[in-house]
Parts: C-alpha cells; structure tokens; sequence
C-alpha cells in the first residue's frame, strides 16, 4: 500500500473517531427517551403510583387527541410561532434599515437592542406581567388612565397576546441585528447606481435590499423555530397556561400532564405527538432552508 | 478595484460611507439625518425600556415601586438586594448557574469541536445528512423528553445536581455548536492546511498551529451562545432542580408566586440574574451576532 493511501485510510479513521462522541451522545439522547416515551405511552403509568404499570395499549394516545385542549394547543403553538416570526422579521428587517445608515450613537443603540436577548426567559415574562401589563399598577394601564381608555387585564383576557408580545420582544433585537450584519456586507457602489438611477426607495428594497437579507430571513426563521417550538418558560412563569387552555401549547400541555397531573403514560403520547409535530416543522425547514447554508 | 471598472462606478467608489458622512456634514442642517437619529433612538429606549423600568424598580421600597403614576425620582435604597440574598440564598444560585453553564460550554466544545473539525475537513457524502440530523434533534421540544429524563435522573441519582444539569445542557446546546462550529471551520480555507501537511505537520501539528489559531474565532462565538443558552436555560433547570442545584432561572420562577406585590425584590432579584449576562454579552455582542449568522452573511 502506498504512504498516501494509508494516510488515507488513518486519516478516514481519525475522522471517524473525532466525530463518535458527538454523533453517539446525541444518538443515545435522541433513541434512549424516545423509546422510553414510546414504551411509557403504551401502559398506565402515573408517578405517583408505581407499581401499578400495565399495557394499555392506544388508550393514551386517545385520551389526550380526544382532550379538548388538545386542538387548542397544537392552535396555540402554530399561533405563537407563526406572529413571533412575523413580528421579528419584519421589524427587524425595518429597524436594520433604519438603523444600517451611520447616525450619532449609532454603536450605543447596537449595543442596547441586543439586550433583551441576554435576558433570562422567566425575568422577561416576569418583568412583562407584573411591571408593564399590570392591570392597576402597570404602565400599560398608566398609559390606558392617561389617555382616558379601560386598562387591559392581558393575562385575563388576551394571554396568548401576552406571550407573543413577550416572546417577540426577546427575539426582535437578535433578527434585527443579524439583518444589521448582513446589510453590512451589501454591495454599495450598486446601491449608489441605482439610486443615481431614480430607484425609489421601494424599488432599492424589493430588488436590492430583500433579496441580498434572503439567506439571513432563512437562518432567522430557522434558529427561532427551532427555539420557539419549545417556549415554556414565559407560559410556566406567568399564566400557567390559562385560563383554562388560552395559553397552553403543546410543550405546556405534556408539561402538565406529566408533572401536574402525574399521568406519564398520557403525557408521554402527547410528547410522540410533539416529536410528530416537530418532524413536520424540520421537514419544512429543511426543505426551504437545507439548501441555503450549505 | 476602480482599475476594472468604467469612470463613473470609480466616482461612485470614492462616494463611500465615510464621504456620504463628510458630506453630509457640510450642510448646514440635515433634516434627513436628524429624523433617523430621533426615531432610532425612540425605538430603541421603547424596546429597552422594560430593562430601564425594572433597574429602576430594583432601587425603590416596595410601596415606591408600585406608586401610580410610576415615580422617576426617589432615594435611591439597596434593601432590596440585602433581602434578596437573605431570603432564598442568592449566592448559591449564582454558583450554580456559574457551575453549569461554564461547564455545559467546556464540554460542548471539548465534544463538538472534534466533530465540527472532522466535518469541515473530510467531508463526505453523509456529512450534510449528518447535520441535519443533529439538528432535528434539536426540534423535538425537550418537553418531550421530560418524562424519561426525569425518570433517569431520578434513577442514577442525578436529580437535583449540578453535574445532571450539565450533562443536560451539553447535549441540548450540542447540535447547535456542532453546526455554529462547522461552519466556521469550512470557510478556513484548505490550501493552508495542506501546506502545513506538506511541511510535514502531523496531526496534532496541524490542529496546534493552523486550526486552533484559525478557529478561535469559531470557537470564541460559539462558546459565548453556549454560556448565554445554558445561562438562560429554564426548561430543564425548572424541571430537574430544586433547592440544591437550582440555576438563577429557576430562582427567578419562584418568584411567579401570586401572593402579594413585592416588585422591588422581584426586580432587585431579577437584576442580580440578569446583568453578569448582559453586561458578558454587550462586550461579546459582534462575535456572537457574526457566529449565529452561521456563515450565511460573510
């Protein structure tokens, strides 16, 4: 065997060997719960009573399809996604413009946005619900009194909304400032031709400025679903899910099966049934996204 | 640059940032200018403004800080953070989160960085498939992991410690950092390390002295995300810990308690949680922001 095929071959094993940890860790994290929370979702099994396992069968799975917060979840966590990358996009990309343009402190108003994306979920929801969207005392309800209109009870009547808003203040200042990074590479001198050529500014924005943020609207959508798929925090610390299910996703949902209710043969069949949403989303995402990052 | 092209894309070059600012300072007032400053500013404040509020409330006595309309001007009293501490053992939580997060980041990275190196550089037909696994491990909310890994920490006596929680934190942050590394490590280009090779640098000579140096930037911003996550984590730090191992995340959620109003030590407690982060992340704000663009925005 010649000195570069056998260094060939050391180093396909070397390389094999460096990313074992990683690819078996992970793979033992994904196989090993998920075979657990199959085979839990097939027998009774409440926490609080062990010993008491038996097969049960499909009757998990149709305990919680058939529970009426079951829809109202899968709604709420579709809702939830869905407005916060809405609202993160789109204010993002026109903070980024407005913002992009060297102004005086522009670097100090950099360094502030990205605040909010270093505060710990459980401070931003508690901040959120006592201090601004306090029916009595709060500043919403102070600008209510101010201009004269009935102060909203958000976590009374609008939760959902009050989770989104959350939510979408934690992630507006880190989509701005990706779409801050990638403005920065843009080509000027084509900017500054299109501009001498009478461009409007809308005419700059669909034909210059969005397609050149394309990839990152792609990375943005990405990293905030795969997080958003999973908020829990914000709902746990303050609505609890209420009232009733006006606020419960699906992650909320297992979550209260699981450790409120005790059944963990139930919230195991609702988990399968996060994973089976989770698969859809990848699938989606990958589809669209896959191709962009390679 | 101006050499390959026409005259006027040559005049439009020396038209760059810096002489649009020049220029515009000439004028003697640019109404233009002052309006974005004005309403970049206003944004700003509005979208801070909560953080503004709650170091504010940090401050006050507890009747000072529910005072309607809100008071901008008060004595200024450190109670609250003294009461902090004295209440629920502050300092513990601290280390923890200290504990944890540091270590979860240590690891990952001793864990990802072998994997990243080996995807960037041997690449192979599986290698996307690859990755794209490791992140749709990441898609399945942890949720739906809760159950089982409860049941195993209980099991292997790791409920309710650091070490479980690090453990924990590691694998969720991992397809992450795998990806954030890659990434970096692919846009290092490989003419430099056959050159090394060709020079006879072996295997350790090679990461010691072209990747590591090359990669630190990789490494630094990926790190930075990691402490940030694990920092902030309160899905699983809500859920495996309590009294012994909680994180500052889950101290703060004890706070959601609805029995009476006490918004100066809720604000005071929540200032201590959040400002080794933010004041960490404001310094590291550019590498962090670069890394999570994950090499789609050069």
């Amino acid at each position: 065997m010649s000195a570069t095929a056998e260094r060939r071959q050391a180093s396909r094993l070397l390389t094999r060997l460096l990313m074992a940890p990683a690819i078996g860790t992970l793979f033992l994290w994904m196989i090993v719960p998920l075979g657990m929370t199959i085979y839990f979702s097939l027998i009774r099994y409440n926490l609080m009573q062990p010993g008491n396992e038996e097969f049960l069968g499909l009757a998990n799975y149709e305990f919680f399809i058939t529970d009426p917060s079951f829809g109202t979840a899968v709604l709420n966590t579709l809702l939830l996604i869905g407005s916060v990358i809405v609202i993160t996009v789109v204010g993002g990309i026109a903070l980024a413009l407005l913002i992009n343009d060297p102004f005086p402190g522009r670097g100090v108003v950099r360094m502030l946005l990205i605040s909010p994306f270093f505060v710990m979920p459980t401070v931003n929801a508690l901040m959120w619900k006592h201090m601004m969207m306090n029916p009595i005392y709060g500043v919403f309800a102070q600008i209510a009194e101010f201009v004269g209109a009935q102060p909203i009870d958000f976590m009374a009547d609008w939760p959902l909304l009050a989770v989104i808003l959350m939510v979408a203040w934690q992630w507006l200042p880190f989509a701005c400032l990706i779409f801050i990074t990638a403005l920065a590479s843009m080509n000027r001198e084509q900017l500054e031709a299109a501009r001498m050529d009478g461009a409007s500014y809308f005419q700059q924005l669909r034909h210059m400025y969005l397609p050149h943020l394309g990839r990152s609207i792609a990375v943005v959508i990405m990293i905030e679903m795969i997080f958003l798929l999973s908020v829990f925090a914000e709902i746990f610390t303050t609505t609890g899910g209420g009232p009733g299910d006006a606020s419960t996703n699906v992650a909320f949902l297992i979550f209260k099966q699981a450790l409120l209710n005790f059944d963990a043969g139930v919230a195991s069949a609702g988990a399968l049934f996060a994973v089976v949403l989770a698969n859809i989303v990848a699938a989606f995402l990958i589809r669209m996204i896959g191709k962009n990052l390679d | 640059m101006s050499t390959s092209h026409p005259l006027p894309a040559a005049a439009l070059d020396r038209a760059g940032a810096a002489d649009t600012r020049r220029a515009l300072r000439k004028k003697p007032f640019d109404w233009a200018l002052t309006m974005r400053t004005i309403a970049a500013w206003a944004i700003t404040l509005l979208i801070v403004f909560p953080n503004i509020f709650l170091v504010m409330t940090a401050f006050k006595t507890e009747l000072q800080a529910i005072h309607v309309p809100t008071l901008w001007v008060f004595t200024p009293t450190l109670e609250n953070f003294h009461e902090v501490q004295e209440r629920s053992n502050y300092l513990l939580f601290a280390q923890n989160s200290i504990i944890t997060s540091v270590g979860s980041t240590l690891l990952g990275l001793a864990i990802a960085a072998p994997a990243a190196y080996s995807m960037a550089f041997f690449r192979t037909k599986r290698t996307r498939d690859i990755l794209m696994w490791m992140l749709s491990t990441k898609m399945m909310p942890a949720v739906g992991a809760l159950v089982p890994v409860y049941v195993l920490a209980q099991k292997s006596a790791l409920l309710d410690t650091t070490t479980g929680l690090i453990i924990v934190f590691t694998l969720s942050n991992l397809p992450i950092m795998v990806w954030m590394l890659y990434s970096h490590f692919k846009d290092i280009p490989h003419e430099i390390l056959e050159a090394a090779r060709m020079d006879g640098a072996g295997v350790w000579g090679e990461f010691r002295h072209v990747l590591v140096p090359l990669g630190m930037g990789g490494l630094a911003s990926t790190g930075l995300l990691c402490l940030v996550l694990s920092w902030n984590e309160a899905f699983w730090s809500l859920n495996l810990s309590a009294a012994n191992a909680g994180t500052l995340a889950a101290l703060i959620a004890s706070y959601s308690s609805p029995e009476g109003l006490f918004w100066a030590k809720l604000s005071a407690a929540s200032l201590l949680a959040i400002a080794p982060i933010v004041v960490f992340g404001w310094f590291s704000q550019k590498q962090l922001v670069q890394g999570l663009t994950f090499g789609a925005v050069k």
